[in-house]
């Protein structure tokens, strides 16, 4: 009996070992999933954007900025002049949190004994945000610390005020609508695509669609719109459930909101279609969706994690996938009431990503079937 | 619609003539290949074959797995592009005229290819649909079909649920559906028992004698005996073309089978 076992077992490790795709999950998955959430699901972070608000322009301002930026985790990006600059920069992304120094900084420090430090963060990813933070106000007890000397008494002090801005309530519904939009038109567009052509290569029927006097354009035309019109309607759908049962607002045009899910859903259905040339059968379309698609879209596109908690080269890969750029559209138009330029640069990506991909998925068609 | 009211004016060569007999007026052949070729970098897999196929014949296209055939129907239905040589399909050309040879002929691969997730009439309604067939023609398309296959009862099941013969029945009616002058077959009976394919074949003498060219493919040398002529492919080359009387006699034996075994172990 022993020995038929074995047999068995036997068999059932070639067809594993033999197997690329199940290979890739036994031992690709695990080292993956620990290298993402190891990295990731933490709340350090390196290299957070900020940008200085500094109305004092004294030297004690100057000593406070460098202390901060010293350590390495914030990094000066720009130096703003006004609140609606410091707005702008939030919109398009550019700083997570802004440092605002008062005018008379100095003087209110030394002759008051009590000066103030206000701290403006990006509250759209509320994790993010909350631990920016409170690393900041650290780093400023510390610089008040160390002008006090080590004496014990603290006569000078910095009072720090923390505003949480577009999301004062720190709602984390603020954070998933946006990431679920992005991940139900790339689950839908995409995986369903892929799957839908592959079947009918599967089943046969392809060859009979391509022997018609149907123009293959037609074809894959008719085969994505259906999936086109129904991600949309999903996609309003979520954002109309987000609005009425978790108050997260759409602050910007619900128009260009609309038009820019349009695009991201285009590049989507390309993904899809580009799979599809490549699979022959449902199953690897299957799998190459959730490998090259799922993933990336659920762990990398900052949905789940900060990607400015990532390590760089995760941060590299973070800047192919579509969704990050359109969680990043979401999160300006619907938070951040942000107009068309504070977007235009993350649209533009989408765009070029939309071109090159059709022209590979139509490249990969011609080859199949000439 | 096309084809089909030019049929009573087609000649209908039921006893076939030999081919060489009408290369004076290459234009009554539904189908004429000379020296096609397609190569796929080194390997030649389908190598100089010519052949002609007179309207109304049917015509069988035999040879072992790997031989070639399946490629060779791709290229003459438009899916492959030949590296060499020169075919006609109903009078156009395969390397200019696709569409036009696209909108003249029926296929049906060796995969059973209709939607099995949709009922009979959805499926003749599609493909009637993706002809370019009027409303009105897909819905005498649709009762005629279902009354030759007498599927009445079943015209709102899914197609799935059909046995597998009443499917392959189905599906060669569907590729005759926007009437075409050819129709191909990739290996239409596989998997079904001889009483089944003998039903099959009534349906494509049916097609035949309505002036229908039938080029068929297949394993089955029961089938093949069915044909008014035969090529057997070996190797990518075609090794042998005739009635299956003419090759049983050029081969001196009784069966088809033999003529086969002795083609393809040469």
């Amino acid at each position: 009996m022993i020995k038929i076992f074995l047999a068995f077992v036997r068999k059932e490790l070639f067809h594993i070992l033999r197997d690329p795709r199940t290979l890739a999950i036994l031992f690709g998955m695990p080292v993956a999933l620990v290298l993402i959430f190891g990295y990731t699901v933490t709340n350090e972070f390196k290299d957070a954007s900020v940008a200085i608000f500094n109305e004092a322009n004294d030297d004690l301002s100057y000593q406070l900025v460098d202390h901060l930026t010293a350590s390495g985790h914030l990094k000066l990006v720009t130096s703003v002049r006004t609140t609606a600059e410091l707005e702008q920069a939030f919109q398009s992304n550019q700083v997570k949190m802004g440092i605002v120094i008062p005018a008379g900084f100095e003087d209110d420090f030394f002759r008051q004994r009590k000066a103030d430090v206000q701290l403006i963060a990006d509250a759209t990813e509320p994790n993010y945000a909350t631990t920016l933070t409170s690393y900041a106000r650290q780093m400023i007890a510390t610089f008040q610390q160390n002008q006090n000397g080590t004496s014990g008494v603290q006569p000078y002090q910095v009072s720090t005020e923390i505003r949480m801005f577009y999301n004062p309530q720190l709602e984390g519904a603020y954070n998933f609508v946006p990431g679920t939009v992005a991940l139900i038109l790339m689950l839908i567009c995409a995986m369903m695509t892929s799957l839908t052509i592959a079947k009918e290569k599967e089943t046969g029927t392809m060859d009979l669609l391509l022997v018609s006097p149907l123009p293959p354009i037609v074809i894959i035309l008719g085969k994505v719109t259906p999936y086109a019109i129904l991600s949309f309607i999903d996609a309003i759908i979520v954002l109309f459930l987000g609005y009425y049962l978790f108050d997260v607002p759409v602050r910007g045009s619900l128009v260009l909101l609309l038009a820019l899910v349009l695009l991201y859903l285009l590049v989507a259905l390309a993904l899809g279609v580009l799979i599809s040339t490549k699979a022959p059968t449902q199953q690897t379309a299957m799998m190459t969706s959730m490998f090259a698609l799922l993933m990336p879209t659920m762990l990398l596109s900052g949905f789940l994690f900060p990607i400015a908690s990532m390590p760089s080269l995760l941060q590299y890969i973070s800047k192919i996938i579509p969704a990050k750029y359109f969680i990043q559209i979401e999160q300006a138009i619907m938070l951040k009431a942000a107009g068309w330029d504070a977007v235009a640069f993350p649209a533009l990506i989408l765009f070029i990503m939309l071109i090159v991909l059709l022209t590979a998925a139509w490249r990969n068609f011609q080859v199949v079937y000439k | 619609m096309r084809g089909a009211h030019k049929r009573e004016e087609r000649v209908q060569p039921r006893s076939w003539q030999k081919p060489e007999e009408h290369k004076t007026k290459p234009m009554s052949y539904a189908i004429e290949a000379q020296n096609l070729t397609k190569r796929f970098g080194d390997f030649t897999a389908v190598d100089a074959i010519s052949f002609n196929v007179a309207q109304g014949e049917i015509f069988g296209f035999l040879g072992a797995n790997g031989a070639g055939k399946t490629t060779a129907i791709k290229m003459l239905i438009g899916l492959s592009r030949p590296t060499e040589g020169d075919a006609s399909i109903a009078g156009f050309d395969v390397y200019r005229e696709t569409d036009q040879i696209k909108e003249n002929i029926g296929y049906m691969s060796q995969k059973f290819s209709l939607y099995e997730d949709l009922t009979i009439a959805e499926n003749i309604r599609f493909y009637g649909g993706i002809y370019g067939l009027s409303r009105k023609r897909i819905k005498t398309k649709t009762t005629e079909i279902i009354q030759e296959l007498g599927l009445e009862e079943y015209v709102n099941r899914l197609v799935g649920d059909l046995p597998l013969g009443w499917k392959q029945r189905l599906a060669f009616a569907i590729a005759g559906v926007h009437d075409p002058k050819i129709i191909f077959l990739d290996e239409p009976t596989g998997g079904v028992d001889p009483a089944t394919r003998r039903q099959f074949w009534e349906m494509i003498y049916e097609a035949a004698d309505r002036g229908v060219t039938i080029f068929v493919t297949t394993h089955y040398m029961d089938e093949a005996e069915y044909c008014n002529r035969i090529s057997i492919m070996v190797d990518g080359r075609i090794e042998a073309l005739g009635s299956p009387a003419e090759l049983k006699q050029q081969f001196q034996t009784d069966s088809m089978d033999e003529v086969f075994l002795k083609l393809v172990r040469a």
